[in-house]
């Protein structure tokens, strides 16, 4: 399972999805939107997604994470559009016949995530805005500290 | 030829849509192409040091040749910063 909605998220039916009778252990991951960043007030978030480009490269992070570890099922599902303050942005579940293959592989899933499948976050606070992309989220590859001026 | 170029978040909010064609001479590159739109869109300048662009949905360098009916995005990994 490897979607981009504009409905709002929960765990559940990943689990349900990935869940298999080989599997001992399935490792899952929330991401929410939170009150601040980087000591800003925020109001609400906007995110954006290439698509076309997205879900293959969800699709590409399994493939990873399937040479890597030996997991059962991998699900990703990441939500666009308005969200608000701890409203669920991203979920993720792997399922694997070990606990740690499930939460190493759901780890690197998330951090891949932000790393290269492009969906963008608007966030717009109290006193300003600004585009956060692939690469840059939360100390990314791409020189997170890059700031625009305009 | 012919380019579909996809744009996104700061980029699509400079342009004003997701979405352009841009006619550009044969074996034109990724840098060509912005320098193109750059100058109908000058406050793309802004961007350009951190912007990255994907060909037909794959990341690729700024050298990278382009042919017609290529679907190029610019895909902006920290932008704005704007104060309202």
């Amino acid at each position: 399972m490897f979607d981009i909605t504009d409905r709002s998220l929960s765990l559940e039916p990943l689990v349900s999805a990935v869940t298999r009778s080989s599997s001992g252990a399935v490792a899952s991951f929330l991401g929410v939107v939170r009150e601040q960043t980087r000591g800003r007030q925020v109001l609400y978030l906007e995110y954006e997604a290439y698509r076309e480009m997205a879900i293959p490269k969800m699709r590409e992070i399994a493939d990873e994470i399937r040479r890597k570890w030996k997991v059962d099922e991998i699900a990703m599902v990441h939500r666009i559009g308005h969200l608000e303050i701890g409203e669920a942005s991203v979920a993720i579940a792997v399922s694997a016949p070990h606990r740690h293959q499930a939460l190493a592989a759901c780890a690197y899933a998330i951090d891949r995530l932000k790393e290269t499948v492009p969906i963008w976050k608007k966030e717009v606070w109290t006193d300003g805005e600004e585009w956060v992309g692939p690469a840059a989220c939360d100390g990314g590859v791409a020189g997170s500290e890059f700031r625009v001026s305009s | 030829m012919k380019v579909r170029v996809r744009c996104f978040a700061a980029a699509r909010e400079i342009v004003g849509s997701g979405e352009l064609v841009v006619d550009l001479p044969e074996g034109s590159t990724l840098t060509q192409l912005f320098d193109q739109v750059q100058g109908q869109f000058p406050r793309l300048q802004g961007l350009a040091g951190s912007l990255l662009f994907s060909v037909n949905r794959e990341y690729a360098p700024s050298d990278k040749r382009l042919s017609a009916d290529d679907e190029v995005a610019l895909i902006p990994p920290v932008s704005g910063g704007a104060d309202v």
